[in-house]
């Protein structure tokens, strides 16, 4: 990790989260400005509820998929398809417990759950097949399962809104577990274990290799074909667990709109975030600010009291500026690197 | 942007084939895999429903999606490159809301027409040059675009405003018949068609268009060859601006009416047609004519499961899906080795 004689300034300068992180904090200040008490917590019935858990819970299942999507670009990859899954995998939970002999019943629930996620990780495996195995461009391969996903969620519920009432199924979204809401315990959870995994093990470095080149890593004897498929497959299974959070949420599944453009947010936080969409260079921290900045101006808008049919252009024009700081921040530090040497300028 | 070499030698891909050593006949494959699907389904419906085989049905796949073919041929262009455009959906909309917005506070038709086409070139002009200069992907940039684009509608308005001006009228409810039959298009599709002829012959003939397919093919050898890289990376995406924005317009003939709403995930569908049409997503492959071909074949799934009458509309998107897929393995198959 850099090195000793790097002062904290220096490195601060060069880590990517800075500037996320700075734009949140922005992001922050101004709500509290506008709204004094907006970082006020309240403890009632031993649950917290205040507007920054507001934030966290609502944005759970953006930054689940983020975190999916992550691994995924930082192999080179992108799946399009999160939003279909997410989709699925609440109209599949939703279809079977409505469908079966007692649907308030906890095992139904539990039954609907290990359904949807199988079938999410099935739909994983699927995307890594085009992918990984047939060699079809991300973006193309899992553009098929976009197209086709929703479509086949409206077979699932036969295109209607599917209503349950199962209290078990219901806690995923709506829940509390140690005071804090379920959905941002499992996030966290998925969060903490992934980054554990990727940055304690050499399974990040690993997938940092693919990502910055495929076939050097192959022939370097990483199992670069496995990887991809991997984060694939995980991706789907995140975007699963979102599914279910969604659907519990308002404890219905609706094929049409359920995650619908999820996976373009997804892919802003993780850009945001500082992960480059070229692989190679993740950062799960990154991308979990990239969600909560995300979030955090949805938020805004409605305490703020922008008009909602301003909103969607203030968000734009946030990320446009994000995107441009990051994109002359790059260039600014491959000219800061040329002069070191590390190769040479192409004319 | 004059022609450069004499026009009826050669195919686009036949010539741009030969230079890369590849015989044509194997680029064009997926094209006409897409005519022969085309023809396979129209001959099936025939068979199976009544009044299916008729001239109309086939004119009104035209009437129909004129809109989505204007898309599909600004697309292609940006795709030739390598890129990717995902704003045109909104801009649709955009301009739809736009002219409706303006018309009703009194705007004679002709500037309304002009200031959203400008509109839309700038706009494509300005994520071609965020691509291009600050190095930025183009499916972020476009992405932003979309956002853009979609909040600006909802700015304009939320609600749906109806159009009621006589040009706008007249080009909705006009009829072209075709010489001598009973047989009738909209002037949308004349538009459309013209747009098709127009990116056919600058594609194929002019310096511009063999430009597309060489940035396509690889940029950086293009930039070496001494080839406007820049001029022809921001172009294209003003030009898929343009022919949003030109989409816009017909559809708001088409609907008469200008909704924030309108047109989600068009992008998709144009992405879909320019891939089943034969173009290469990694670029450098592909033809406008194949974009059309393929806005037909989507066209003709959904006239096809109309027809069916039992079969829900969500089968729609299921096939489109499953279509995709099977072109998209069959490019692979043929460009084996090709870019990823």
């Amino acid at each position: 990790m850099g090195t000793l004689r790097e002062s904290l300034g220096e490195r601060l300068r060069r880590s990517p989260l800075v500037l996320p992180a700075a734009a949140l904090l922005v992001l922050l200040l101004v709500n509290v400005v506008v709204t004094p008490g907006f970082l006020a917590l309240r403890v009632v019935d031993g649950h917290l509820f205040g507007s920054v858990v507001d934030i966290l819970k609502n944005g759970a299942p953006t930054a689940l998929i983020a975190l999916g999507m992550t691994l995924v670009v930082a192999t080179r990859g992108i799946d399009l398809s999160v939003g279909a899954t997410v989709a699925i995998a609440g109209s599949v939970a939703c279809t079977w417990i409505a469908g079966a002999s007692d649907p308030t019943d906890p095992g139904t629930a539990l039954v609907g759950i290990v359904l949807a996620l199988g079938l999410a990780l099935v739909l994983g495996a699927w995307n890594g097949l085009l992918v990984a195995a047939f060699g079809i461009q991300p973006i193309i391969a899992t553009l098929v399962l976009m197209t086709a996903g929703r479509g086949l969620a409206m077979l699932i519920t036969d295109g209607q809104i599917i209503t349950v009432a199962n209290p078990l199924f219901a806690e995923l979204g709506g829940g509390f577990l140690l005071g804090l809401p379920v959905a941002v315990v499992v996030a966290a959870v998925m969060f903490a274990a992934v980054a554990l995994l990727t940055r304690r093990t050499a399974l990040g470095l690993l997938i940092e290799s693919v990502g910055v080149n495929p076939t050097a890593s192959r022939l370097s004897g990483v199992r670069a074909r496995g990887i991809v498929w991997g984060g694939y497959v995980f991706a789907a299974l995140c975007a699963g667990v979102a599914g279910l959070m969604i659907s519990s949420n308002v404890t219905a599944a609706d094929a049409n709109n359920a995650g619908l453009w999820i996976e373009l947010d997804a892919i802003l936080a993780v850009v945001i975030g500082g992960t480059l969409l070229t692989g190679g260079r993740y950062s799960i921290g990154g991308t979990l600010l990239g969600a909560l900045i995300l979030q955090t101006l949805t938020t805004t808008v409605y305490t703020a009291g922008i008009p909602p049919e301003v909103s969607l252009v203030f968000k734009a024009a946030v990320i446009i500026v994000v995107f441009l700081l990051q994109a002359e921040k790059v260039r600014a530090l491959l000219h800061r690197r040329r002069p070191v040497g590390e190769r040479v300028a192409t004319p | 942007m004059t022609a450069t070499m004499p026009t009826g030698t050669t195919t686009p891909a036949a010539s741009a084939a030969r230079s890369r050593s590849w015989r044509p006949s194997r680029r064009l494959v997926p094209t006409l895999a897409t005519f022969v699907l085309f023809v396979a389904l129209f001959a099936g419906g025939s068979l199976r429903y009544d009044g299916f085989f008729s001239g109309q049905v086939l004119l009104n796949l035209f009437v129909d999606n004129a809109f989505l073919i204007v898309l599909a041929v600004g697309m292609t262009f940006v795709i030739l490159t390598g890129g990717i455009d995902l704003s045109v959906g909104s801009v649709v909309a955009l301009s739809g809301v736009l002219s409706a917005k303006l018309l009703a506070a009194g705007w004679a038709p002709v500037p309304v027409m002009l200031l959203v086409l400008v509109l839309g070139t700038a706009l494509g002009l300005a994520m071609g040059a965020v691509i291009h200069y600050l190095d930025v992907q183009p499916f972020v940039v476009t992405l932003a675009g979309m956002f853009l684009a979609r909040g600006l509608c909802y700015v304009v308005s939320v609600e749906s405003i109806p159009i009621r001006d006589p040009l706008f009228t007249a080009f909705a409810t006009g009829a072209v018949y075709l010489p001598g039959t009973e047989l009738y298009v909209s002037p949308s599709v004349l538009v459309a068609l013209a747009v098709v002829a127009i990116a056919a012959y600058v594609l194929a003939c002019t310096r511009f268009g063999r430009g597309v397919y060489a940035v396509g093919g690889s940029s950086h050898s293009a930039m070496l060859m001494g080839l406007p890289v820049a001029r022809i990376r921001v172009g294209v995406y003003a030009i898929s601006g343009f022919c949003s924005a030109l989409g816009g317009l017909l559809f708001a003939f088409y609907a008469l009416s200008g909704y924030s709403l309108a047109a989600v995930g068009t992008e998709l569908d144009a992405i879909a047609a320019t891939v089943i049409g034969g173009t290469l997503l990694s670029g450098g492959v592909g033809l406008v004519a194949g974009s059309l071909l393929g806005v037909l074949v989507l066209g003709l799934i959904q006239t096809v499961i109309s027809f069916e009458g039992t079969l829900s509309s969500w089968w729609t998107k299921i096939v489109i899906g499953v279509l995709l897929l099977a072109f998209v393995v069959l490019q692979r198959v043929i460009v084996r080795g090709g870019p990823r």
